[in-house]
């Protein structure tokens, strides 16, 4: 070795510090988690219908569908967040983790269909005398949860493989998630595919042997979505503050400054497309159940572009911001549904520009910029 | 060779990216062998049966008007870009028209860009972090941690490039000089054994150019360097041996005042 290079000084460095949840954080996230698995399900179980603090099966059913649309922004966040992909496809994930979900269901029906058949009801009106191959062993939960991973993220992993492989990016990808998603809509919508065309699956009976409708089958739905959400916002911090997250931000920022400091952009955007298409499926198969329904229509494109509003209105790149985004404006719907139903839509297009406009780090940045915090 | 620090094994295999052998073999001298290379965009040859080879610990300037192929070598160099004909080799076993861009940034080839690309969302300290020498490979980054070592060699980087009282900026809120010095920081992070500098003066004041044109010669020696620059002072000061290209191919190669004297090098660039 030569003589060391004659260094001006060398300054005492301290790793800088990226924690997982910082102190006020662990605390409103063990207060949340409080409420959403103890204080919820108790004033909704054990309160008698009468009582004021008593919810409703409306309320909780609401949340609880809300809380799976959280999780899919929270998916969404991740990629378009962080890594700077748009999936405007993403209730492609959600659908077959909920279809997966839902075949389990339909099975779990057993002979209390209209025509007391071992089939589905819309496979003997197909006058079907077996099920398809494809429908083996979703008898079995074990193997449906296992399907409800497997089919968004096999399928996402093998088109992202190619789409990333072939650095499809920006305006060119999102466009090519939206084909896809339509593409599955169209083909789930025939009835010959197998999995209830256009009506899709509904009129489930029960599911591990629980009658679906019970109100503790509902809170044990309720609180298995609060597990699952809390837990993916726990493992997207994780990710997010290891070296790992910041490299998927460098490669949304400078794809080719990181290509050449040696790392693989395919590989970093496929692990989390990939997470993002599983955690949507896990969201879709909580959702099924509550909701009582599946079908084709989960897949249509617009729903797809909603999941990209709750984001937006949320606060991109803060995990947090688009599960607020999704209560406010999945809150905002169900209010104006009922109240103006006409003019919903206009409502949301008219939400996304505004916060565009004058929020563009969205509802979260609000908090932010509380003269009491700190610049970060 | 003692003046240059050995590749371990461990490292040139860095991450199963493939690269072959155990580290880039100079035992001939010549650390960059470009033989013959063509590359041609509709027809328009941007690079000519160039043919370049650069010694290890080699020190070279390259200069040419716009359009002589600068840019494309160094795309060539670092896989961007495949040629049409001709090879190109790092040491004598490493074939890079193989490779990928990251594969080759493995190898021990760092690229500095004509525009000053960092990342500039994560602050100064972060930059060199992502940029260090480690396992790339999504699982180890995940689970990579900050040893006392590497808290070392990011410190020594940040004196070495004058962005110690920096370290928690964002990289955006620098100046274009800093950005051009984080730039290099980000290359010496990753311990390469070439290092190719497209431009690392443009934009800077003339006080920023001579520290640069300092740290360009304090790297000489312990890394190869291939430095391309259109500012003349800047490859006066620095210029060991410099080579002309011109449409594609060498016109000229030699000392600065050889290359300055000859016709048609003044001819073609230096003259205009």
């Amino acid at each position: 070795m030569n003589a060391p290079l004659p260094l001006p000084l060398r300054v005492s460095m301290k790793a800088p510090a990226h924690p997982v949840l910082t102190r006020p954080g662990w605390v409103a996230y063990v207060i949340t988690a409080y409420v959403v698995l103890v204080l919820i399900p108790s004033a909704y179980l054990l309160l008698p219908a009468g009582h004021p603090l008593h919810l409703s099966d409306y309320f909780v059913t609401l949340t609880g569908k809300i809380m799976c649309y959280a999780m899919v922004a929270l998916a969404m966040d991740l990629i378009w967040g962080y890594a700077g992909i748009l999936s405007l496809g993403h209730g492609l994930f959600f659908a077959l983790g909920g279809y997966a979900m839902g075949m389990y269901l339909m099975r779990s029906i057993g002979h209390d269909g209209v025509y007391h058949s071992d089939l589905p009801d819309f496979m003997v009106f197909l006058d079907w005398k077996t099920y398809p191959w494809y429908w083996s062993l979703t008898d079995h939960f074990w193997f449906a949860a296992l399907l409800v991973v497997l089919a968004p993220g096999v399928l996402a992993f093998v088109f992202g493989y190619f789409a990333f492989r072939s650095r499809i990016k920006g305006v060119y990808f999102s466009i090519i998630t939206q084909a896809l998603t339509y593409a599955f809509m169209l083909l789930f919508f025939r009835n010959d595919t197998g999995f209830g065309g256009n009506n899709g699956f509904t009129d489930f009976k029960r599911i591990l042997g629980f009658p679906i409708a019970a109100p503790s089958t509902r809170a044990a739905l309720f609180i298995a979505t609060g597990i699952a959400l809390l837990g993916a916002l726990l493992l997207c911090r994780y990710i997010v503050t290891s070296k790992l997250g910041r490299v998927l931000t460098a490669i949304r920022d400078a794809e080719s400054r990181a290509m050449f400091i040696g790392y693989n952009p395919l590989w970093y955007k496929l692990f989390v497309w990939t997470l993002s298409a599983v955690l949507c499926g896990i969201a879709g198969a909580l959702y099924v159940p509550q909701v009582g329904i599946i079908n084709p229509g989960e897949m249509s494109p617009a729903n797809s572009i909603e999941i990209a509003i709750w984001t937006a209105v949320g606060g991109r790149g803060t995990l947090v911001g688009p599960i607020a985004g999704a209560f406010l404006v999945n809150g905002a719907k169900s209010w104006f549904t009922q109240a103006f139903p006409e003019f919903w839509l206009f409502f949301l297009g008219l939400l996304f520009v505004l916060v565009t406009l004058f929020l563009p780090s969205g509802v979260i940045g609000l908090v932010h910029r509380r003269p009491w915090r700190k610049a970060s | 060779m003692s003046a240059l620090h050995t590749v371990d094994s461990g490292a040139a295999g860095i991450s199963g990216m493939r690269v072959a052998g155990a580290g880039v073999d100079t035992t001939h001298g010549p650390i960059l062998y470009l033989d013959g290379i063509t590359v041609s965009f509709d027809g328009f040859k941007a690079l000519n049966d160039l043919s370049l080879t650069i010694e290890d610990g080699e020190l070279r300037c390259i200069i040419g008007p716009n359009g002589a192929g600068k840019t494309t070598m160094m795309d060539v160099i670092t896989g961007k870009t495949r040629p049409d004909a001709g090879t190109a080799f790092f040491g004598q076993t490493i074939d890079l028209t193989l490779l990928t861009e990251p594969q080759i940034a493995h190898a021990g080839i760092g690229r500095k860009f004509q525009k000053p690309t960092v990342f500039e969302q994560h602050t100064v300290f972060e930059n060199l972090e992502l940029a260090m020498k480690a396992d790339k490979r999504v699982r180890g980054t995940y689970r990579a941690r900050l040893s006392s070592v590497d808290l070392d060699r990011i410190a020594d980087t940040l004196g070495q490039i004058q962005l110690a009282d920096n370290a928690g900026r964002l990289a955006g809120a620098l100046s274009h000089g800093q950005k051009q010095w984080l730039e290099i920081g980000m290359l010496l992070m990753q311990e390469p054994r070439l290092l190719l500098l497209d431009e690392p003066v443009a934009g800077m004041t003339d006080d920023e150019t001579m520290r640069t044109a300092e740290l360009c010669q304090s790297l000489a020696g312990r890394h190869s360097v291939v430095v391309v620059e259109h500012d003349m002072d800047f490859i006066a000061k620095i210029a060991r041996k410099v080579t002309v290209l011109h449409e594609g191919s060498v016109l000229a190669e030699g000392p600065m005042d050889v290359v300055q004297a000859d016709p048609r090098v003044i001819e073609v660039y230096l003259g205009r």
